[in-house]
Formats: structure tokens, C-alpha cells, sequence
């Protein structure tokens, strides 16, 4: 955090982005736009439940297309948030302060994309609670050995976590905001989320063990969510997906598009709303290292991947590499390996590092690179059948992309409201970086 | 002091460094019904009201307990018991394959533990408390660091009590009505 900011500041910058900042027109456009993306979405899912999955580009071989990819892609995505406000709370990184509020909400949107494409999937939605274990008239229960079984309870878990985790996290804010706001439906809207929240010190004693058993939790979930994602597809036979390597290669590559997501939204966010003083370049370097650190252990998955197809004398997994380098999506290959491994060892230099362009661009190129792994795990593993004349091609329908551009709107949509709403910026957590709130051991000595 | 019209006394200090000084003071002048306020969490504030037993650590692990075996047996019981199904030749407890869920569960009860567990013991949530009838006390979100001695404090006395208070040189001493 910037110098000169005081107990008072920090609350009357962050709440008045809520409170006192006028609705302006570039946000009510941008709103509209990113509505009605959203309800592009609300359009394809209602064609999808009068038609059916036959509307979409999926068919035998490549039965998981566009659902799983964004599937996996979202939830990757949502991973970083959980890294921000758990993982870096445990090891006692400050600076995550800044950070944290806005990423656990974009983890909480990301996992609700993500949510939708499993469960439009299925064919039949209305039918997705037969997934839960509960007694019922048909005398059916689920089964427990199939990793979408797993899915199920991770995903539903780790939305569950983070969201709770989240709303303790602004629990106090909640009192700032209510204590702040001058309209009586304001104060009463935020009174009742702060739940009568006073900030006594016995309560924020109980609040801090609570919280950080919370962090602590949610680090073996972050890490398990991931693991189970790829549990989908290692547990099968599949040639491209029946690797050992699948679960620490999936969360870092979650880790590092979840990092490019966050810089995609924080360099805007920053300067719009004026948060320079909070969201500093530090952050914004710290988050280009990890993405650089994160993008070697995805290039370090690609690189066995390359040497298991050798290395097994499996002809199927030979095939495959071969199938990735010279096959039809060879083209889709190429740009996934310049876009995840080549482009981002830009970020070894501080230029780059330090620039606000270069990250956010950097960023996006990482998005759509990840997005081109999953493409390649699910299509290319899949269109080339261990027969001949089971093979095929996999092409998306207008109604795969309105589903998956729908997702983005709706993502952004809950993003444009959250920063209108919510304070975006942890206020009591940003309060104790500040020098006086410290007492010091002096105090102590002089008892 | 139970019908007493009066909650109790509050004081307000300037820093978080000096709110700890008055607390602890004011604890070791025997005054063990006290809290304090702040706008963030300080260390050492509630050791020094005498503070101690922290109940969130252990209703988490009997959450985290409670969510790991119920997750086992839920699969033990629908996989061996009720609706055994051969799949792919495994024998029916398969413990391997419930290992992901029990985890899960372990990891879901535990947390919501933490979070439900720590507002029940704060007896949140609780809309009305006699401390927000003072008006500085909106700064206790702010920049404002309170200390309350509650009248049901054997040692209370409306005057002497705020003889004491007054001796830990706060900005202002208020009567919190009850």
C-alpha cells in the first residue's frame, strides 16, 4: 500500500466507490452490453432444454466438447482466488490484503460459470439433484467410485467454502459500510448483512482463529478441486488423459489462468476506480511472477507429455503426439504452446513485468492459451478413436459459442454489479498494514 | 446492578497501542467484566480483558469429525449395504474410491463449523446492543478504540468507575444506557 494513508482514508476511499460514486455511463453501458451477453446465455440454455444436446457440436468420438473445455476452464479460473486470500494468508504474504476481496469474487462468479456446464451437460438438468445421495421412492443411489461423483461433491464444496469464506471476510466491512452509508436503505440493507457486527475484541479474537482455519481448509480444497477435475479424465483409458501427471499439471495450470484473470480485471478495476494506491505495481508484478512460475510447471506438463508418448512405445500414446503435432487441430497445438509457454517468458524481464499494457495483454493471451489446453486435452484425445473407422472431427455450433461467450456476460455482469456494490477492497484487512495498527512490544515491557 | 438503567461506561482512546494499555490496566484493577472495540483486529487486545478460552479450534474439529465420518459411512453404507453394484469388478468397499468424498465432507462440515460456529459463540447475529446508543461509537468501524466496563462488573460504581477511567486519559468518557 501506498504511504499516507490513515485508519479513516482507507474506509472513505474504498466505501465511497459504493456509496458517494456517481453511476456513470461508461458503467451502465458496459453493463448492458455484458447483460446482454448474459442473456444470450439465458437464450441458448432455453433452446438447449427444448432440444436437447443434439443442438450442440458434440457427437461419438468427441462426446465432451465445448462443456467440459469451459467446464475446466471456468473452474481453473476460479482457483486463483482461493490461491489470493487462503494460500497466501497461511504464509503470511500482507500484500494478498489488496487483492483478496475482489479475487474470492471473482473465484465465487467463475465457479458459478463453471457450475452451469456440467449440469446443462447432462441433458436433462432437471433431473441433476439424482446426483446427491438422498433416500428416495426409486430406491437408487449414486456411485461413489465414478470421479463425476467426486466432481459433484468437490465443486459443490468449494463453491460452498469460498462463499462462506468470502461473506466472513466482509463481515466487518459490512459494519464500515453501514456505519458509512447515509441513506437510511443503505444503512439498513448493510446493517443486516454486518449482523449487528461491533468489532469487539472478543469477537474479532473467535473471528481470526475462524478465519484462519478457514484459510487453512480451503488450501487442501483449492488443491483437491483441481485434482478431481482431472480425476475426470485420468481415471479413464483414454490415451492423452490416462496420466499420472494430470493433478499437480491441472492446478498449476488453474493457478496460472486464474493469475491472468485477475490481472485482466484488476489493471482496469485499478484505474477507474482509483485504487492505484491500494492494487500498487507490486501486486501487479508479484501476480506476473506467478503466472511466470505457474506457466513453467504447465510447460513442464506439455514437455512429459511429449516424452511419455516416446518414453511409454505405446503406440496409441505415440499417436497422439504425433496426432497434436501433425494431426488436423495441429494448427490449435501450435498456438496453445506459443501462447502459454513462449509468450509469457516475456514476464522474466521487469519491463514487461512492470508494465500495466504488456501484463493485461500478456493476460489475455494466457486466457485464450489455457482455454486452447483444454480444447486440445478433450478433442484431440478424443476425435482419434483406438479404431480407425470410429474416427471423426469435432466442430462447435453457433450454439456452443453463444453458451460459452454467454457465460463471459454473465461472469462480468456479476463482476460490474459486485464493484458497484460491494467494497472491493478488504477495509479492516487493509487497516492493519498500516504502521500504527501494531502495538508494540514496548507496550508490553512496560507492564 | 441488574435493574440498574445504566449498561455500563465507555471510554475512547486515540490508538490501538493506547486501548491495550487501558485495558490491561483496567484488568488488573480487578474490573473482569470489560470489552473492547476496534475497528480491526488488534493483537494482545483480548488477552489483556482476560480473555482465554477460545472454543472455535475445537468446534471445528468436532465439525471436521462429524463431516469425514459421515462421508465414509454415507458411501460405505449406499456401496456395501443398500445398493451394492459390481463396477468394473471392485469389491463393494472399496475404500480407495471414498476417499475424494470423505475428504470433501471433512472439509465442508469443518468449514461451515468455522463460520457458523464462531457467529453462534459471538451470539451473532444481534441487531440491537447498547453500545451503538452512544453516537461517537460509529467510529468503532472507523478509527475509533472503545473500552466498555459493563455495570454487572462486581467492582462498578457509577462515580468511581469513571474516576477510574478518567485517570487512563481518554478523549471522552460516555454513559452507555442499557
Amino acid at each position: 500500500m501506498e504511504p499516507g494513508h490513515t485508519f479513516a482514508t482507507i474506509g472513505e476511499k474504498v466505501s465511497n466507490i459504493v456509496l458517494k460514486r456517481p453511476i456513470s455511463l461508461g458503467w451502465v453501458l458496459g453493463f448492458l452490453i455484458m447483460f446482454s451477453g448474459m442473456n444470450m446465455l439465458l437464450f441458448a440454455m432455453g433452446y438447449l432444454f427444448l432440444k436437447g444436446t443434439g443442438i450442440w457440436g458434440i457427437n461419438i468420438p468427441v462426446g465432451w466438447g465445448f462443456a467440459i473445455i469451459n467446464f475446466v476452464w471456468w473452474i481453473g479460473i476460479g482457483h486463483a482466488g482461493t490461491l489470493i486470500s487462503a494460500i497466501l494468508c497461511l504464509l503470511r504474504q500482507t500484500w494478498r490484503n489488496s487483492i483478496n476481496r475482489f479475487a474470492e469474487a471473482m473465484t465465487l462468479f467463475a465457479v458459478a460459470c463453471a457450475g452451469v456446464f456440467p449440469l446443462v451437460h447432462t441433458g436433462r438438468p432437471w433431473l441433476a439433484y439424482w446426483m446427491f445421495p438422498y433416500p428416495n421412492t426409486m430406491n437408487y443411489w449414486p456411485n461413489f467410485r465414478s470421479p463425476l461423483i467426486w466432481d459433484v461433491f468437490a465443486v459443490s464444496t468449494y463453491f460452498t467454502i469460498s462463499l462462506v469464506f468470502w461473506f466472513t471476510g466482509l463481515i466487518p466491512d459490512f459494519a464500515t459500510m453501514r456505519d458509512r452509508a447515509e441513506h437510511p436503505l443503505t444503512r439498513g440493507i448493510y446493517g443486516i448483512l454486518a449482523m449487528g457486527w461491533r468489532g469487539s475484541a472478543r469477537h474479532w479474537h473467535r473471528y481470526e482463529t475462524a478465519y484462519l482455519l478457514l484459510a487453512g481448509l480451503a488450501t487442501p480444497l483449492v488443491l483437491s478441486v483441481h485434482t478431481v477435475v482431472s480425476f475426470d479424465f485420468a481415471i479413464s483409458i483414454v490415451p492423452g488423459w490416462h496420466t499420472t501427471i494430470f493433478p499437480p499439471y491441472f492446478v498449476a495450470g488453474a493457478i496460472y489462468s486464474g493469475f491472468a484473470m485477475v490481472l485482466c480485471l484488476a489493471i482496469p478495476i485499478r484505474a477507474i476506480y482509483g485504487l492505484e494506491d491500494f492494487i500498487t505495481m507490486r501486486h501487479l508484478e508479484n501476480s506476473g511472477k506467478v503466472m511466470l512460475a505457474t506457466g513453467l510447471i504447465v510447460a513442464y506438463g506439455y514437455g512429459i507429455e511429449a516424452f511419455m508418448g516416446w518414453y511409454s512405445g505405446n503406440q496409441f500414446d505415440s499417436m497422439l503426439m504425433w496426432n497434436r503435432l501433425h494431426g488436423p487441430y495441429a494448427f490449435w497445438y501450435l498456438s496453445l504452446l506459443t501462447s502459454n509457454i513462449l509468450i509469457p517468458q516475456l514476464l522474466w524481464m521487469k519491463k514487461f513485468r512492470t508494465s500495466t499494457f504488456w501484463l493485461w495483454v500478456i493476460s489475455l493471451i494466457v486466457l485464450v492459451g489455457m482455454w486452447l489446453e483444454r480444447f486440445i486435452i478433450i478433442v484431440v484425445s478424443l476425435h482419434r478413436d483406438f479404431l480407425n473407422s470410429s474416427w471423426g472431427m469435432y466442430y462447435p455450433t453457433k450454439w456452443d459459442w453463444m453458451t460459452y461467450t454467454g457465460t463471459i456476460g454473465m461472469f462480468l455482469t456479476a463482476m460490474w454489479l459486485f464493484v458497484r456494490i460491494l467494497p472491493m477492497v478488504s477495509i479492516s484487512e487493509l487497516r492493519t498494514l498500516l504502521p500504527e495498527a501494531h502495538v508494540h512490544e514496548a507496550e508490553e515491557v512496560r507492564r | 446492578m441488574s435493574e440498574s438503567s445504566v449498561y455500563g461506561l465507555m471510554a475512547e482512546f486515540d490508538s490501538a497501542q493506547e486501548l491495550v494499555a487501558a485495558a490491561h490496566r483496567t484488568h488488573d484493577a480487578g474490573y473482569h467484566k470489560v470489552d473492547a472495540f476496534s475497528p480491526f483486529p488488534i493483537e494482545g487486545l483480548a488477552e489483556a480483558i482476560g480473555f482465554h478460552k477460545n472454543r472455535v479450534p475445537f468446534v471445528v474439529l468436532v465439525g471436521g469429525i462429524i463431516g469425514g465420518l459421515s462421508g465414509y459411512l454415507l458411501q460405505y453404507y449406499v456401496a456395501a449395504i443398500t445398493y451394492p453394484t459390481n463396477i468394473g469388478g471392485r469389491p463393494y468397499h472399496s475404500w480407495p474410491s471414498f476417499i475424494i468424498v470423505t475428504f470433501e465432507m471433512t472439509i465442508l462440515f469443518a468449514g461451515l463449523s468455522a463460520v457458523f460456529g464462531m457467529l453462534a459463540l459471538n451470539g451473532l447475529p444481534m441487531p440491537y446492543h447498547p453500545v451503538f446508543n452512544v453516537p461517537e461509537f460509529k467510529k468503532a468501524s472507523e478509527n475509533g478504540f472503545f473500552l466498555v466496563v459493563f455495570s454487572t462488573d462486581p467492582k462498578y460504581d457509577d462515580a468511581r468507575t469513571r474516576e477510574f477511567l478518567k485517570g487512563l486519559a481518554p478523549r471522552m468518557i460516555s454513559e452507555v444506557p442499557s
